[in-house]
C-alpha cells in the first residue's frame, strides 16, 4: 500500500465522512449529540468544527423525526447521513424507514431517489444497559428497497461509508461498536471492493465460515485456533447483508463442502437463516454436512453480566466446526 | 374562527380578520367562478369515482365530499414555486395543480402506487401511513431554508411548503415531531389540518383534548382555525401564511374545520357510528351551496351553472372511458424502481417470474 495510514474503525469512519463531505456539499450530518460532542462514540468528532453547524447538526431526540426529515431533505436534493445513537433506539424510526424511505422510489416509479444513509452502532460486548447492544439488521435486510452493510475493519469502514453516501438508494450502515477502537491499515488510494461484495479474508479448504461486522474478528480467531488443530477454515467477511454476495459464498462452499455462519443476532429468522436456505438451494450436491448457524439465543439481549454467554465466541464457532466436520 | 362567506352566501370581513381580508381584494369575478368550477369538478370526480368503485372498476375510493372549499381554496393560494405534501384525500388540491385525475384513479384501481412526478408537479405523492408525509414536508422545508430560498425578497426563487393532514393524523407522533423540527429550524411551512371531525369511526374528541389549531403552540407553531367550508377563508388565510412562511416567518398551523359528508372510504359504513341529524346539519353548511348562493346573489346567471353541470357530464364520461381502458400493469412494474441500481435478487426473481409465466404459453 503506497498511501496507507493506521486508524481505528471510529476514526476511519470519521475520515470517510470527512472525505464525502468535502466532495459533495449536499452531504449533511444529523443525529443526537453528533455536533460539538462528536457523538457518544466520537465518530463525528471534529466535523462540526470543520464544516460548521449548517452541515453537522444536533437533532432533537426524535428518531422518527430524524429519518422523516432526512427523507424530505433527500427530496430537496440533499444527501443526509443520520446517526442513530444506539441500535436499540432505531425503532421509533422503523415506520419511516420501512414504510417510507424504503418505498418512495418504487412508489414514485423512479421519479424520487432516496440517497439517505443511516449509521447505527451495532452489537454487544460493551457491558452496556438494555437496548445498547442489539443486532437489528435482519429487520432491515427483510425490507425491499433498503441496502444493508456492515464493515468489520478500518479500511472497509473508510471506503464503505463513502460508497454508502454515494449510493442513490437508502443504506443502513451498521458499525461494529465493540471494534470502534480496533486499529488497522486504511489504504487511502482507492477502494478494493464495491459496496456489496463479500470478501474471502482467509483461505482454507475444510470449512467455510461466514460472518459480518464485529463477528468477523471472532471468526478469524476461531480459524486461527482451528489451524493449530490442523483444520483449514476459509473465512468470508460478508460486508453486505442486503444484497448478499451469494456468488462468493457458494464458490467457497463448493470448494469446502461445509458451511458455518456466525453472527451476534438471534438465529431465528436471521441473516444466517437466509444463507442456510439459499446455500442448500444453490449448492446442495456440494454440501457434505448441514449448514450450522452460530448466533445469539432467541431471547432478549441479556443483562451485561451474561452477555459473554449470549454472544458467540471462538469456542462456540469451533464447536460448530466440529459438528460440520463430524459428517 | 375565520369566516368570510356565510352559509347563506354573504361575504363579510370582520375587523379582527381584516389582515386576511386583504387577500380577497385581488380576487376577480373570474377567480370566484374558478373556485366554484373546480369545487364542482372535484365533487363530480368524487361521485364518479364512487360509482366506478361500486361497479368494481376501482378497488377502493376515498371521498372528499364536503371538503372541497378547504382544498380548492388553499390549493389555489399556493405559490408557483411552493411544494405540497398531501395525505390521501386531497383530490381537490390535486385539481388545483393539474394532476392528471387518472393518476389518482390508477392508484385506487391498483395499477400503481402513485407514480406522478413530485418535482415537476410540486404536488407530492399520496401518503397512506398517517402523518408520515408531514415529516417529509418539514424536511423539505428545512432544505429550502438551508438553500437560502426563504425571505430573500426574490419572489421567483423563494418558496414555502404546505403539508396536508387530517384530525386523525394529529394523534400520530410524526405530526408532533414535525412541529418540533419545523419550529427549531424556523422552516417555511404551513401545516394545513383538515379537521373533518371523523377518523373512520372515531370522533375528533378521541384524538385531542385541545382545539387542534392550538396543538402546535407548545412546539412554537402558532395556529388559527378557519371555517373549512368557506373557500374564501381557506384561500385568504392560506395565502397570507404561505406568503409569511416564504418571507421567513417560520411555521404556522391552519385548522380548517370541515366535515366528512361521505364515508371514510367506500369500505366504510358511517351509519353505524353517526346519526343522520349530524350529517344533515353539515349538509346545510355545504361549501358548494354557499358559494353558489353568493355567486347568484352577485349576478352570476344560470348559464354558468348549466355550463358547469355540462362540464361535469363530460368529465364523468372521460373518466369512465379512461378507467375502462386501463389495462393491468406489466410484470416488470413490480420489480422496477425498488432500487436505483441493479440488484441481484430482484433481477433473479423478475427473470424467474417472466419465465414461469411464459411457460404457460402466453395464456397466463
Amino acid at each position: 500500500m503506497s498511501n496507507s495510514v493506521e486508524l481505528p474503525i471510529a476514526k476511519a469512519i470519521n475520515a470517510g465522512l470527512r472525505e464525502a463531505m468535502r466532495k459533495d456539499p449536499k452531504v449533511l450530518l444529523f443525529g443526537e449529540d453528533i455536533a460539538e460532542l462528536g457523538g457518544v462514540f466520537r465518530v463525528t468528532e471534529g466535523l462540526h468544527a470543520e464544516f460548521g453547524p449548517g452541515r453537522v447538526q444536533n437533532s432533537p431526540i426524535a428518531e422518527s423525526g430524524i429519518i422523516g426529515t432526512s427523507i424530505g431533505l433527500a427530496m430537496r436534493g440533499y444527501r443526509p447521513v443520520a446517526e442513530i445513537q444506539f441500535d436499540g433506539f432505531i425503532f421509533p424510526a422503523f415506520n419511516q424507514i420501512v414504510t417510507q424511505l424504503a418505498k418512495l422510489q418504487n412508489r414514485s416509479e423512479g421519479y424520487l431517489q432516496m440517497p439517505v444513509v443511516i449509521r447505527v452502532p451495532v452489537g454487544g460486548g460493551i457491558g452496556a444497559v438494555e437496548h445498547h447492544s442489539e443486532s437489528p439488521e435482519a429487520y432491515f435486510a427483510h425490507t425491499a428497497g433498503l441496502r444493508v452493510v456492515s464493515p468489520s475493519n478500518p479500511n472497509d469502514a473508510y471506503w464503505m461509508i463513502q460508497q454508502a453516501i454515494e449510493s442513490t438508494d437508502p443504506v443502513l450502515f451498521f458499525e461494529p461498536k465493540r471494534r470502534y477502537w480496533q486499529k488497522g491499515p486504511v489504504n487511502l488510494d482507492g477502494a478494493s471492493s464495491s459496496l456489496h461484495q463479500a470478501r474471502v479474508i482467509r483461505q482454507g479448504t475444510d470449512v467455510t465460515l461466514v460472518a459480518y461486522g464485529q463477528m468477523v474478528t471472532v471468526a478469524l480467531q476461531a480459524a486461527e485456533f482451528a489451524q493449530e488443530e490442523g483444520r483449514s477454515i476459509e473465512v468470508i467477511d460478508m460486508r453486505s447483508i442486503s444484497p448478499i454476495d451469494f456468488a462468493t459464498i457458494i464458490e467457497s462452499v463448493k470448494k469446502t463442502g461445509r458451511l458455518v455462519v456466525a453472527h451476534e443476532d438471534s438465529t431465528f429468522v436471521s441473516v444466517s437463516s437466509e444463507i442456510a436456505a439459499r446455500v442448500s438451494e444453490l449448492a446442495f450436491y456440494h454440501l457434505e454436512a448441514p449448514v450450522i448457524r452460530v448466533g445469539g439465543f432467541d431471547v432478549p439481549y441479556p443483562p451485561a453480566k451474561l452477555e459473554e454467554l449470549f454472544l458467540p465466541d471462538a469456542d462456540r464457532i469451533l464447536d460448530a466446526v466440529d459438528r460440520v466436520l463430524a459428517f | 374562527m375565520v369566516q368570510f362567506l356565510s352559509p347563506e352566501g354573504d361575504v363579510r370581513v370582520p375587523a379582527q380578520w381584516a389582515e386576511y381580508g386583504e387577500h380577497l381584494k385581488s380576487l376577480t369575478e373570474a377567480d370566484y367562478l374558478k373556485f366554484y368550477r373546480e369545487m364542482a369538478r372535484c365533487r363530480r370526480f368524487d361521485n364518479e369515482a364512487t360509482a366506478l368503485q361500486r361497479q368494481g372498476q376501482l378497488g377502493l375510493w376515498i371521498p372528499a365530499i364536503g371538503q372541497e372549499a378547504a382544498q380548492i381554496g388553499s390549493g389555489f393560494a399556493v405559490g408557483p414555486n411552493d411544494h405540497i405534501f398531501p395525505s390521501y384525500r386531497e383530490h381537490g388540491v390535486a385539481i388545483t395543480h393539474d394532476i392528471d385525475l387518472m393518476s389518482i384513479l390508477k392508484m385506487l384501481r391498483g395499477v400503481n402506487h402513485g407514480g406522478w412526478n413530485p418535482d415537476e408537479t410540486r404536488f407530492h405523492l399520496y401518503a397512506i401511513v398517517l402523518g408520515t408525509q408531514v415529516l417529509h414536508a418539514t424536511g423539505y422545508a428545512m432544505g429550502v431554508k438551508f438553500d437560502g430560498k426563504v425571505g430573500t425578497g426574490n419572489l421567483d426563487e423563494d418558496l414555502a411548503v404546505i403539508s396536508y393532514f387530517g384530525d386523525g393524523a394529529t394523534a400520530e407522533g410524526d405530526v408532533s415531531e414535525s412541529f418540533l423540527f419545523a419550529a427549531i429550524n424556523h422552516a417555511p411551512i404551513v401545516f394545513f389540518c383538515q379537521n373533518n371531525q371523523w377518523a373512520i369511526s372515531s370522533r375528533v374528541t378521541n384524538q385531542t383534548k385541545v382545539p387542534l389549531y392550538q396543538r402546535g403552540a407548545g412546539f412554537g407553531v402558532p395556529g388559527i382555525r378557519i371555517d373549512g367550508n368557506d373557500v374564501l377563508a381557506s384561500y385568504a388565510v392560506t395565502k397570507k401564511h404561505m406568503n409569511d412562511a416564504r418571507e421567513g416567518a417560520g411555521p404556522f398551523m391552519i385548522e380548517a374545520l370541515t366535515y366528512r359528508i361521505g364515508a371514510h372510504t367506500t369500505s366504510d359504513d358511517p351509519t353505524k357510528y353517526r346519526d343522520d341529524e349530524e350529517v344533515a346539519y353539515w349538509k346545510a353548511r355545504d361549501p358548494l351551496d354557499r358559494l353558489e348562493k353568493f355567486l347568484r346573489k352577485n349576478g352570476i346567471n344560470q348559464d354558468f351553472f348549466d355550463q358547469v353541470a355540462h362540464d361535469g357530464e363530460v368529465l364523468s364520461e372521460e373518466i369512465r372511458k379512461a378507467t375502462f381502458a386501463l389495462g393491468n400493469p406489466p410484470i416488470e412494474t413490480m420489480f422496477q424502481h425498488v432500487y436505483s441500481q441493479q440488484h441481484p435478487l430482484i433481477d433473479e426473481q423478475m427473470a424467474w417470474l417472466k419465465n414461469y409465466e411464459e411457460s404457460f404459453g402466453g395464456e397466463a
